[in-house]
């Protein structure tokens, strides 16, 4: 063609475009947007008598109000204070790991964040699995417990809140290291001499330069730990044992088994807004201390 | 001082290595209880390859992620072709591509399945596939874009003023040099499917479970030392590619 031996024109740009947008875009749209869009729409009406839509009754905010209902709302506190929990601890553990990675010598560095990283790339059911394994009446800690007479009766730790944390810091916390490990490493080396040598201790040094800088990074680690978190319906159901019901369990129960999906669709737009809540207001902080610099 | 700063290091890679150890060598046990020591004895594993359900989870869940890998590869690689190069401005379009890897995987699942009901379409593992094409598009398109910010955008005039035409260039010039990005990608869309068990949960038909729904249905209903088996060899094949993954790209790097 002899189109190709000048600068492509604009009409074959633009077929370009849409030979390599096209395609990909209209995926999204069709199994993406489409999609998401019935949620939020399924979210206004009620729920047919097998299941399904009952488009006939016409719209409503009833599934609204029932957030309010106790039964959900404490789910949603419940479901917040479980993941903000792991956030918390996964942030208490995460930061001091990332830390000393980033004081190890050069070489060693990629080894040690690729060892935090390797069980995230594990099977999740299986991680979840190994800690039924530990915990159970039966399991590895009691027996250990109890062959060496610290305790007579096996302790319940199994089906616990507790043992959810420990799951969900489990499978999240490589997820706090990794941008912890990078703005902690961005930090100028330059700056904390400097407050070292204008006589600051090593405390100080750090809640006054080394924190701030990086807290944008351990704000990016605490969403990458919590919105999992909260929608996490597998490691409820196989640490909690069904006691600890969590916002994900509700809305798995409400599409698969109680088949209300206007309800369970509410949950998900809950879920949801929690997440965007949070996306702005990392983003208010990012621009926030990246404006101070 | 410097070496209490070790210190959380070592706690956290005793938090993380533990189970796993414990599940490997459970494995090896030859009790009927998956939690207590019997002695040593490799027969779950021999359980293990006779379980039909699993073999045939097994193959269920290589097909979709075989599949998926492939769709997503060629429509990820595409995007990010494009997004780079014609529409680097786009916000709606950027904001669309990156959606899917940071959504809730449960609202992407309960989504899909209103979806599939909606068009009344079956569920199995085509359903599986074109569901986890949604998210893996997304993982090809950041890492291929990723990688073309690396690329010299002057290779491929050089190309069209020395006569190629589009799609040459395409085929010749701009495909190669973002090789890595893609295999990378690639591989990365390739395990993430293998383990995906909530949007395959509730997209996948009552007919063909993938392999980890069949491990979720073994947990929670008859827990045998069968799993750890099972379990050690995940580790094993996860462990395997993720190292030489890892290999790879330093390879790569250094060319």
């Amino acid at each position: 063609m002899s189109g190709g031996r000048l600068k492509a024109g604009p009409a074959v740009r633009a077929r370009a475009r849409l030979a390599l947008i096209g395609p990909g875009f209209s995926y999204l749209v069709v199994l993406l947007v489409l999609p998401l869009a019935l949620v939020i729409g399924y979210s206004v009406f009620q729920r047919g008598r097998f299941g399904g839509i009952a488009y006939e009754d016409g719209v409503t905010g009833d599934n609204f109000a029932r957030l309010a209902d106790p039964l959900y709302a404490g789910v949603l506190t419940d479901s917040l204070r479980i993941a903000g929990l792991t956030t918390v601890l996964a942030l208490a553990l995460g930061y001091p790991t990332a830390y000393a990675i980033t004081r190890l010598p050069a070489r060693w560095r990629t080894v040690a964040l690729v060892l935090v990283v390797l069980p995230f790339w594990t099977n999740f059911l299986i991680r979840t699995y190994a800690w039924i394994v530990l915990l159970s009446s039966e399991g590895v800690v009691n027996s250990a417990l109890t062959g060496i007479g610290v305790i007579d009766r096996p302790l319940e730790l199994l089906y616990t809140d507790t043992a959810v944390v420990v799951g969900l810091l489990y499978a999240y916390l490589p997820l706090m290291v990794l941008p912890l490990y990078s703005a902690i490493e961005r930090v100028d080396p330059r700056l904390l001499e400097a407050s070292a040598d204008l006589g600051a201790r090593p405390v100080r040094t750090f809640l006054s330069v080394t924190l701030p800088l990086t807290l944008p990074g351990v704000l990016t680690g605490c969403v990458f730990v919590f919105v999992p978190s909260l929608g996490n319906f597998v490691v409820p159901e196989l640490l909690g044992g069904g006691r600890t019901v969590m916002v994900g369990n509700l809305i798995r129960d409400q599409f698969l088994s109680a088949r209300d999906w206007p309800f369970g669709s509410v949950l998900a737009l809950a879920l949801m807004a929690f997440l965007v809540l949070l996306l702005m207001a990392q983003a208010w902080a990012g621009q926030r201390l990246g404006g101070r610099r | 001082m410097r070496r209490l700063g070790a210190l959380p290091l070592w706690l956290t890679y005793v938090f993380l290595y533990t189970p796993v150890v414990v599940l490997v060598v459970m494995s090896f046990n030859r009790s009927e209880s998956p939690y207590e020591w019997g002695g040593f004895g490799t027969g779950w594993y021999g359980t293990l390859v006779r379980d039909d359900e699993v073999l045939r989870g097994l193959g269920n869940t290589v097909i979709v992620a075989a599949g998926a890998t492939a769709l997503s590869t060629v429509l990820g690689t595409l995007l990010a072709v494009g997004l780079a190069r014609h529409a680097s401005r786009s916000r709606v379009l950027h904001a669309l591509s990156v959606m899917p890897a940071v959504l809730p995987d449960i609202v992407l699942a309960i989504g899909l399945l209103a979806f599939y009901s909606l068009i009344s379409a079956t569920l199995g593992l085509h359903s599986v596939l074109l569901a986890h094409t949604v998210f893996g598009l997304a993982f090809v398109t950041a890492v291929v874009r990723a990688r073309i910010a690396h690329v010299d955008p002057s290779l491929e005039e050089a190309s069209r003023d020395l006569g190629a035409g589009e799609i040459t260039t395409f085929l010749r010039v701009t495909l190669p040099t973002l090789a890595p990005g893609i295999v990378a990608g690639a591989l990365l869309v390739f395990t993430l499917s293998l383990d995906e068990f909530v949007i395959a949960f509730f997209t996948a038909g009552p007919q063909d479970p993938t392999l980890p729904i069949v491990v979720y249905s073994m947990i929670r209903f008859g827990v045998t030392p069968e799993i750890n088996a099972l379990a050690t060899l995940l580790l094993a094949v996860s462990f395997t590619v993720v190292i030489a993954a890892q290999r790879m790209s330093r390879l790569t790097e250094a060319l």
